[in-house]
């Protein structure tokens, strides 16, 4: 049963914590967008393992499977349609980049060091009522029928988003 | 609710922020497009990530799986119809630099 | 019986695409404009009670829609927008497949706004906030044409920033209360101390800014320009007449009434970012020569009316706020109208390059006058109302500053609009211009509707006036 052993935090979680904002750096840094987008899946499997710790078995596999899956595949695949900008990119803007981006880890540290020292923030006041709703994610699904309406349709504007935008017509 | 895993949530609340931290910055310095879209895929990440350590933090787990869920797939849904406009931009202006958003008069 | 302001129009996008389903394909503008009229029908018609009523639908699918009398409003000007926009885009896109298209996507946004006025969550708000916003997306890009993509993309990036902010809120909230539902978090808030309220402060703050951005007021209305302007004419009538509305201000509303306890600095921030979106939108639109931006920036002065109602927070200023809301959606979509019947016959929607287009486009001409007559505030049109109650409850609360402010620039609204209706219509026709004719029905008849609407609500509200404004203080 979830929850019932207090959750000890353990040296894997920082390690987690501080590989999940490294990869985040790195998918941001990256001179090259393809190293970009492989940062992002990365990225995606750090939080797709601190859900597993977050006992969320589910959201994690989703995370995984599309994070960590389908969006990179995307993103390989149009960064390969749109390739002529890459080679310019590499040889004009590394160093660049590197300068424009120097403040970004500073400025991370910086606000993580004010969080940890300025704790009180960070407590947020215990919930009402911390009873656990019977647990099981199927039953969420009986109850958030409307979101289930809400994705499909969503699922469905973006096929037609797909084929509006991209299909090639005989224009003049 | 243990100050166990009150720790562990704000542990990975502290990822969050730098997540978060790290997404914005990006967002509004890349000047590649498919990057803008990386940017926002990282800031997703990182308010997916605070769903789930919010519903841990307070028992509401598998609410918050179900959210997170959701949130994924319409975060799949609108990286596709960005990725369609995206396509459709190169198409034309055969580049990707978001200096040509800037240009509103053409 | 609420689930079918959702179920219709998805089923009839899923009609719509059957293979085999030509015949309803071509007349596809006619099925989304009489879905448009029959929900306004409805509502207007209809006692809440009636609409409210469990179907059978609720035995199987557990959907948790409240209808209130704020969204019987959303529903009335949602109904219209989109009605008015599936007219205009029969004219506009000749192509019967690309219009079919359209429609659909056009149909799915109908389907995002209803269902964001009807859940009674906050995540499910913010699933069908989505929805809209995807929607929107595909709607902006349509054309594929540059300044479309630039347009859609702009607002992509902002929405993705407004998602970002809401969630956050969200996930503090959930913290908070251990639910998402409006009632839920509703409870757990009034019973924090003030002690205790930073993270729901936190969570306000940033649900604002995400709101401020999908509304399109200042400083987060970056994306507004680009969208209305370069968007073909069908979705820049949607989009200023209700989209901006429901996701934004609709949202906002909900919040302020039904979720976070009333408090002070909420109102004055509100407040000020009302006047300040009053001043930079009316003062943008001055300078403006095309028609299209300049009726961008005009929305972004008017939503700031409706803020600044929303801050005062008295009831008369809410009244008045919501009647706004809906007016706008009436004058707004019928001058976006007005412009697209001058690009449809004319191809452009420069203002230098025009001129004197009344003896011309005589209809078109008339029903823009009403329009901008309302926007200004002039009596006895609708917008006059709305405006009157604003201010005259931002005087009764004691914000003189802030109504006098209201007052002076309701006179720079009506000076630019002037300037457009005189350098478009009035003066000496161009030569280049002999040969216009007048709009198609398909534009024509929404026109006169739409002008008809808000002449009728005007002289009708002095009569209205207690009923409407009773119910509103009913409870939203």
């Amino acid at each position: 049963m979830e929850g019932i052993n207090p959750d000890a935090m353990t040296s894997l979680d920082i390690i987690l914590v501080i590989g999940l904002v490294l990869a985040a750096l790195v998918t941001v840094m990256a001179a090259r967008v393809l190293r970009s987008a492989i940062g992002l899946a990365v990225a995606s499997l750090v939080v797709s393992i601190m859900m597993f710790r977050l006992n969320a078995p589910l959201a994690a596999v989703f995370e995984l499977s599309v994070c960590a899956g389908l969006i990179p595949v995307i993103f390989i695949s149009v960064i390969g349609l749109t390739r002529r900008l890459d080679t310019e990119a590499l040889t004009v803007r590394r160093h660049a980049k590197w300068r424009r981006f120097w403040p970004l880890p500073v400025l991370v540290l910086v606000v993580c060091g004010v969080l940890l020292v300025v704790r009180p923030v960070m407590d947020v006041p215990p919930p009402v009522a911390a009873a656990a709703a019977g647990g099981v994610r199927e039953v969420l699904w009986n109850l958030r029928h409307i979101d289930l309406i809400g994705q499909i349709v969503i699922l469905l504007v973006s096929a037609f988003g797909v084929v509006i935008l991209v299909k090639e017509t005989n224009r003049g | 609710m243990g100050s166990q895993e009150m720790a562990l949530s704000s542990l990975f609340g502290l990822g969050v922020v730098g997540v978060l931290i790290v997404g914005f910055y990006s967002l509004v310095s890349t000047r590649n497009l498919i990057r803008v879209l990386i940017a926002m895929e990282v800031l997703t990440k990182g308010v997916t990530l605070l769903l789930v350590t919010a519903g841990y933090a307070v028992h509401r787990i598998a609410l918050a799986q179900a959210l997170a869920i959701t949130l994924i797939i319409i975060e799949v849904a609108v990286v596709v119809v960005a990725i369609g406009v995206i396509l459709c931009f190169y198409r034309q202006r055969k580049s990707l630099d978001t200096a040509l958003l800037r240009d509103i008069k053409g | 019986m609420l689930e079918w302001f959702i179920l219709v129009p998805l089923a009839a996008v899923v009609l719509l695409n059957l293979p085999g389903a030509e015949f309803l394909r071509r007349r596809g503008a006619v099925v989304a404009a009489l879905l448009g009229a029959v929900q306004a029908a409805v509502v207007a018609a209809t006692p809440a009670a009636v609409l409210s009523r469990a179907g059978f639908i609720d035995n199987v699918l557990h959907l948790n829609l409240r209808l209130t009398n704020l969204s019987l409003v959303m529903l009335l000007a949602i109904g219209l927008a989109l009605a008015a926009a599936a007219m205009v885009v029969q004219p506009m896109l000749a192509d019967a497949r690309r219009r079919s298209n359209y429609v659909s996507v056009l149909l799915v946004a109908m389907i995002g706004m209803n269902g964001m006025v009807l859940v009674t969550d906050l995540f499910s708000l913010y699933v069908f906030l989505e929805v809209t916003s995807i929607a929107s997306f595909i709607l902006i890009a349509f054309s594929r044409q540059k300044h479309a993509l630039e347009g859609a993309f702009k607002y992509i990036i902002l929405s993705a920033t407004a998602t970002v902010f809401m969630l956050s809120a969200v996930a503090l909230l959930l913290m908070m209360a251990g639910a998402v539902d409006f009632d839920s978090v509703a409870a757990a808030l009034l019973t924090k101390t003030s002690g205790t309220m930073l993270p729901a402060r936190i969570a306000l703050g940033a649900f604002l800014c995400g709101l401020f951005i999908k509304g399109g007021l200042v400083p987060f209305h970056g994306w507004v320009l680009g969208a209305y302007s370069a968007a073909p004419a069908p979705t820049s009538v949607l989009l200023a007449g209700v989209v901006t509305k429901v996701s934004g201000i609709y949202a906002l509303l909900r919040l302020t009434i039904s979720v976070f306890p009333p408090s002070l600095p909420l109102n004055q921030v509100l407040m000020l970012v009302g006047a300040v979106s009053i001043v930079v939108g009316a003062l943008a639109a001055l300078g403006q020569t095309d028609m299209k931006r300049l009726l961008a920036y005009s929305s972004i002065s008017q939503v700031g009316y409706i803020v600044l109602g929303l801050g005062c927070g008295t009831d008369l200023a809410i009244a008045g706020a919501i009647f706004h809301v809906f007016n706008h959606a009436v004058f707004k979509s019928l001058l976006f109208v007005n412009a697209a019947a001058v690009e449809q016959r004319l191809g452009t929607t420069d203002m230098t390059r025009l001129g004197g287009l009344g003896g011309r486009m005589p209809l078109t001409s008339t029903t823009s006058v009403v329009g901008i007559l309302s926007t200004a505030g002039i009596p006895p049109l609708a917008g006059f109302w709305s405006k009157l109650l604003i201010i005259v409850a931002l005087w009764q609360a004691g914000f003189y500053f802030y109504a006098g402010l209201a007052v002076l620039f309701s006179v720079v609204t009506l000076a630019y609009l002037l300037v457009w209706q005189r350098r478009v219509f009035f003066g000496q026709t161009l030569p280049s211009l002999a040969g216009v004719r007048e709009a198609t029905a398909w534009l024509s008849v929404p026109e006169i509707i739409l002008a008809g609407l808000t002449i009728a609500v005007g002289l009708a509200f002095p009569f209205l006036a207690n009923t409407f404004l009773l119910r509103l203080h009913g409870g939203y």
